[in-house]
């Protein structure tokens, strides 16, 4: 089926968020289509991971809706639909006993589909989606085992093994090394061209994103821009010559 | 001594399978406060002249439900929640044991249990509790290992994370309960936890993990019996202390 880049992925309408009363997203407004390569910026504390998990029904906004393949979130249940790479916090256990063959099988997890046996189905969807992210031959390593780069390819194997529409994934780089982050991007861009998939992902390496996705949308509690990476460099840069964006530029020499 | 090794090997057996997924939680001191708790259940029972195991459940079932609430609430941290029904059920059982005399030496066989004096009554109740445990967690097996894994992705993939996470802690408190009159609060507390963060010290897949907690716990409960039997000390305690020396000996191993 061919990509229709004006099909409606997720429409989020008037979002606000507040812990309490004060506010961390305000009435935030946005479309991403079908094929589309989305990459959201903001300093640290702008929302993101908020904006994300309302994206995804994790937390309920306290005003405005979401739409996902034209439902609302809260009555959606094609879950298989949507591939979700976590950021790997602080709490990430690298001692937990699951193997990478473990881990994506995980991923196949389907309602109404009980007791632990994998179908023929389920293995062979864990071995394509482990083709996809050269991590076939690491199946039965520990998730412990691996680099942060290889981890982190096991987790988007994990988001791919439904063959998903949309994958999102949040701060996908954090713990992978400067050389493996140019592998990891590289196959983003195979996988958004092979697979026809939607990508949104999260991260504070504007400076890096910029050169790969297709559109940049800035939140910093409110909408800031939602515009091409092109026209992003050339706003930020004049806005630096006024002195008025500091904001952007501090954070590339964040990490 | 037979019905007491059968009743030992059957709690072995469905112990770990509970404790692989509450250790990973970071959620192994539950045990332990349900175990307190049910002795809590003991005394009322006790107390008030009805079948002392049949309120230990409710009470260790209501328990659970109490903690999970109240950690999910946010208001309380997960462990101090755990505290509170620690030490409030500790209390219970003892301002109970202080107000009706009498019964204390009974009290005493629940505490540590009486592993020798099992009537084929009790190992007819735990056969079909084991049963029942090993039923529902091949039934939600999925959805436990990828909740205890990854909340937040299991969510996103449509795991109903909220009843799994009942559901576990339901069989923990029933699992707890119906074995505390056979192997009293001390033991049962370590044989959830204990082999499985032995286990986890060899580092294998979560399938083998498990086969290794069990065969730990297999190995410790029938080894404690048989050596506590012929040289005539606590069976309970010996069988915990035999699992932490297979625990020292697997982490001696591991790390040099």
């Amino acid at each position: 089926m061919p990509i229709d880049h004006t099909k409606n992925i997720i429409v989020v309408e008037n979002v606000s968020f507040a812990y309490d009363s004060e506010y961390v997203l305000k009435d935030i407004t946005l479309e991403i289509h079908q094929g589309d390569y989305v990459g959201i910026v903001g300093p640290n504390g702008a929302g993101k991971t908020t904006l994300f998990k309302i994206m995804l029904g994790l937390l309920r906004p306290k005003s405005g809706t979401v739409k996902f393949l034209d439902q609302n979130i809260n009555d959606f249940k094609d879950w298989q639909k949507i591939g979700y790479v976590p950021q790997k916090t602080a709490t990430f256990d690298f001692n937990f006993p699951a193997t990478v063959h473990e881990i994506v099988t995980m991923g196949r997890y389907r309602k109404g589909r009980r007791f632990f046996a994998a179908t023929a189905d389920d293995k062979q969807a864990v071995q394509n989606a482990l083709a996809q992210v050269d991590m076939w031959g690491y199946k039965d390593r520990l998730i412990g085992d691996l680099s942060g780069g290889q981890q982190q390819r096991v987790f988007i194997a994990r988001a791919l093994v439904n063959d998903p529409e949309v994958v999102f994934l949040d701060e996908p780089t954090t713990g992978v090394d400067r050389e493996a982050q140019d592998g990891f991007y590289s196959l983003l861009q195979r996988l958004h061209g092979e697979l026809d998939l939607t990508i949104v992902l999260i991260s504070h390496d504007i400076e890096r994103i910029t050169k790969e996705v297709m559109h940049i949308i800035c939140v910093d509690r409110v909408l800031t821009c939602h515009t091409s990476p092109e026209e992003y460099l050339k706003e930020s840069k004049s806005a630096n010559i006024l002195g008025q964006d500091v904001k952007i530029i501090a954070h590339h020499n964040h990490k | 001594m037979t019905r007491g090794l059968e009743a030992g090997i059957i709690i072995s057996i469905i112990s770990p399978l509970i404790g692989i997924f509450l250790v990973l939680k970071r959620y192994s001191l539950i045990a332990d406060t349900l175990a307190h708790v049910s002795l809590a259940g003991v005394a009322i029972g006790l107390f008030l002249g009805v079948n002392p195991i049949l309120t230990a459940l409710i009470t260790a079932v209501l328990a659970s439900l109490g903690i999970e609430r109240l950690r999910s609430s946010r208001k309380v941290y997960g462990e101090s929640a755990l505290a509170l029904f620690l030490s409030g059920s500790l209390a219970l059982a003892i301002v109970i044991l202080s107000l009706a005399r009498g019964f204390n030496a009974n009290l005493f066989n629940y505490l540590f249990g009486s592993i020798v004096t099992v009537t084929s009554n009790d190992i007819y109740t735990i056969s079909i509790l084991s049963v029942t445990v090993i039923f529902i967690l091949a039934f939600f097996y999925k959805e436990l290992v990828y909740v205890t894994f990854d909340e937040e992705a299991a969510r996103v993939s449509g795991v109903p994370v909220r009843l799994v996470n009942t559901v576990l802690i339901i069989l923990t408190a029933l699992t707890v309960g119906l074995a505390i009159p056979i192997v009293g609060v001390l033991l049962i507390a370590a044989l959830i936890v204990i082999p499985v963060i032995a286990a986890l010290q060899l580092r294998r897949s979560f399938l083998k993990t498990i086969l290794y907690a069990e065969a730990i716990s297999l190995i410790s409960v029938i080894s404690g019996i048989f050596v506590s039997f012929y040289i005539n000390l606590s069976t309970g305690g010996t069988i915990v202390l035999i699992m932490i020396a297979i625990f020292v000996v697997i982490f001696a191993i591991k790390r040099s």
